[in-house]
């Protein structure tokens, strides 16, 4: 079995240590940096997801399977030198004002990282304004709201108002999720994408920023 | 802790089996098979000749109840355990017997053919929650003298599950035996490794026709186990009350239990039952009554208070379609049977009184089972105490998605149901075709017959029972049987 392959199979374990190990001995062995993030640590996050969604696996070998692709970039980061971290795209995430539920979000989270996005997480309780600035410091693509009570998910509408008011609704999408959140509710409020689970999200999201990637190309 | 049932105190099931053996030593059975009738006069029963009526004396029934095994075993047509009817052990089989199939898409009922005999078989062999087949229905393209015979000739060749079956006449017993002898090999290996269960069936009131009583006595002289399906319809040919109704069963039951163990002592038998309330509006006698399930939870009662395993027709419905009534009816005699510990729990599939099968309904109760399954498991600690390092972690880290506790017991602690059962968030449902419960059952069937794989056992054996049934079938005048591919 090839060096990458044996990556990509503990990884689907959720084996950390042996990522880790491995993705060491493959950088010594000469294996560029690049390969082993898109061949081995991206691509096994690919083949997780699916089985994910084909019900072979469930959400605690995804986390453990994602835990482990973090063992693996936290030896590849460094050798990016001051290049950065090849990734998708960045994503801009947080639970909105008042609502302070925030176990969906993270979940959705740990899977944007799995499929090779940065995240950028603004925790829970985030106003509206903190949603605006940072998409414009951090140059995200993507804006991902969460809320679980009806009483907050008002202010999903409002991040979506800003961004049209700062004339941003085409570089930065909305995805928006949580329990009373539905499909019709993101198109009330004109948000871009709504998701059900955090697979889903994953999909949605590659989505949307194949949307801006084609329309204004890498980092807008 | 295993959840148990009891709808009955011990007071009042001695007091109904005591009425019981009133009603057997006193009023009698009818039985109408000579051969029955001097078998039981020899044991020391009065015979009134003219009317075929026999008086029981408590000794006789004693003697039965003594001899009568309180427990046995099925084996696989490869000859694998697969059934240890003892305790509160609980298997499903499909009901049995239909005359007609529920088509799919259109609802339509219509007569079998070996066709659907055929992918039944297959079905059956991927339910993991069934663990028997039974001959659910009888396939019209073959001569009716060979309609019972065949569905058990079917039954052994595509699926390795063992077969809850029955004869329809005296005379179709011997290849339905011969049969089991092809797969077995000997009659002591039969013996030995039960492979089938006939139901035999009184009629209501106290009555053992001809076939019944003398399919019964063959099927205890080979050691072949059977189950006792006394029908009594409440306020009918029964009392109307529930009570009355088990005191009528448990004196038909019995009866069966007496001729059994006379032919041969020690012969396997389950202390089953078809009763059923007879509703006085439509003049049916609907399966999913809760009267109906209640009876036969009761009577099973009974036959462990006798210390015998048991058997209902419990977990089917009335409904005509795979609607919310097929559903309701199904789970919850499902359910209430496991809770009775009713060892052998047949009707999964079964619509329309015991007079329609659905591959479709058949693996949504299949979903049932499994969940019933799951229910007498029970609730049990499972390294949960003490519960401080637990509730730290999850303090700490926010979730216990990935904790190993979790990882440990998710698969046993839930019972994870297949695509039939919609448990998905209503967008991705509808984003997915918005699929009803009868076609993603039914994609569910397709999807298990695509799986299938041909019966493991050997070709020769496959090739003798061809042999046998191609005989009988020339026997009663068919030139063939008709064609099927193994």
């Amino acid at each position: 079995m090839g060096r990458l392959a044996e990556i990509l199979n503990h990884l689907q374990q959720g084996n950390s240590e042996m990522v880790s190990n491995l993705t060491r001995k493959a950088i010594e062995e000469g294996i560029s940096p690049k390969e082993v993030l898109d061949r081995a640590l991206i691509e096994g996050m690919n083949i997780v997801g699916k089985k994910y969604g084909d019900h072979e696996i469930f959400l605690p070998e995804v986390l453990l399977a994602a835990k482990a692709m973090y063992a693996g970039m936290d030896v590849l980061k460094p050798l990016f030198l001051k290049e950065e971290v090849p990734h998708r795209g960045r994503i801009v995430i947080g639970t909105v004002q008042g609502d302070l539920h925030d176990i969906g979000k993270n979940l959705v989270g740990i899977m944007l990282k799995g499929a090779g996005f940065e995240v950028i997480d603004l925790g829970n309780d985030v106003p509206p304004e903190m949603f605006i600035e940072a998409v414009k410091r951090e140059k995200a693509m993507v804006i991902g709201m969460s809320a679980l009570l009806t009483t907050t998910m008002p202010v999903m509408g409002k991040v979506v108002e800003l961004l049209r008011q700062e004339g941003l609704q085409d570089r930065v999408k909305t995805i928006i999720g949580g329990a009373p959140v539905s499909k019709e509710f993101a198109q009330e409020i004109g948000a871009d994408a709504y998701s059900y689970d955090s697979a889903n999200a994953v999909k949605s999201v590659k989505e949307l920023v194949d949307e801006v990637k084609e329309r204004y190309g890498g980092n807008p | 802790m295993r959840p148990i049932l009891r709808l009955l105190n011990d007071e009042l099931v001695e007091r109904i089996v005591s009425e019981a053996r009133d009603v057997l030593c006193k009023l009698g059975v009818e039985v109408h098979n000579q051969g029955v009738l001097s078998m039981l006069r020899d044991h020391g029963a009065r015979v009134e000749p003219t009317k075929s009526r026999v008086f029981l004396t408590n000794t006789i029934i004693d003697q039965a109840l003594d001899t009568a095994p309180k427990s046995f075993k099925l084996f696989d047509v490869l000859g694998n355990e697969t059934h240890d009817f003892s305790d509160n052990n609980i298997y499903f089989t499909p009901g049995s017997a239909a005359l007609n199939i529920l088509d799919y898409p259109h609802g339509e009922i219509r007569k079998p053919t070996t066709d659907d005999y055929v992918r039944y078989a297959k079905l059956v062999g991927k339910l993991k929650n069934i663990a028997s087949q039974s001959t659910a229905f009888i396939p019209a393209d073959v001569h009716e003298k060979i309609s019972d015979s065949y569905r058990l000739y079917l039954s052994l060749l595509y699926c390795e599950k063992p077969v809850v079956t029955g004869a329809f006449s005296i005379e179709a017993f011997a290849i339905m035996k011969d049969l089991q002898l092809a797969v077995r090999g000997t009659e002591e290996e039969l013996a030995a490794k039960p492979l089938t269960i006939f139901s035999c069936c009184p009629t209501s009131p106290l009555k053992w026709g001809e076939v019944t009583s003398q399919n019964l006595v063959d099927c205890a002289a080979s050691s072949i186990p059977v189950e006792l399906i006394s029908m009594p319809l409440s306020g009918f040919v029964a009392p109307v009350t529930l009570v009355g109704t088990l005191v009528q069963h448990t004196a038909e039951t019995l009866s069966g239990v007496v001729i059994s163990q006379l032919a041969n002592p020690g012969a396997p038998l389950l202390y089953g039952g078809s009763p059923a309330i007879f509703d006085l509006r439509y003049e049916t006698t609907p399966m999913g009554a809760i009267e109906t399930e209640m009876i036969d939870c009761a009577y099973s009662e009974i036959g462990k208070f006798f210390g015998l395993p048991t058997q209902a027709y419990i977990s089917l419905s009335d409904a005509k379609q795979l609607d919310a009534q097929a559903g309701l009816e199904s789970a919850m005699g499902a359910t209430l049977a496991a809770l009775s510990g009713i060892n052998s729990i047949s009707g999964p599939g079964m619509l329309d009184f015991e007079s329609c099968q659905s591959m479709e309904k058949l693996v949504l109760d299949n979903e049932i089972c499994g969940m019933v399954y799951r229910l007498i498991e029970g609730i049990e600690p499972k390294d949960d105490f003490p519960s401080l390092p637990k509730f730290e972690e999850l303090l700490r880290e926010k979730h216990l998605l990935i904790s190993e506790h979790t990882r440990r017991y998710l698969r046993g602690e839930f019972y994870l149901p297949g695509q039939t059962i919609d448990r998905t968030n209503r967008t991705r449902w509808q984003g997915e075709g918005g699929v009803t419960l009868l076609a993603r059952a039914h994609r569910e069937v397709e999807r298990l017959l695509d799986e299938y794989s041909p019966s493991r056992l050997p070709e020769s054996i496959k090739r003798e029972m061809k042999k046998l049934m191609e005989a009988e079938a020339r026997r009663h005048g068919m030139k063939g049987l008709p064609k099927t591919n193994w």
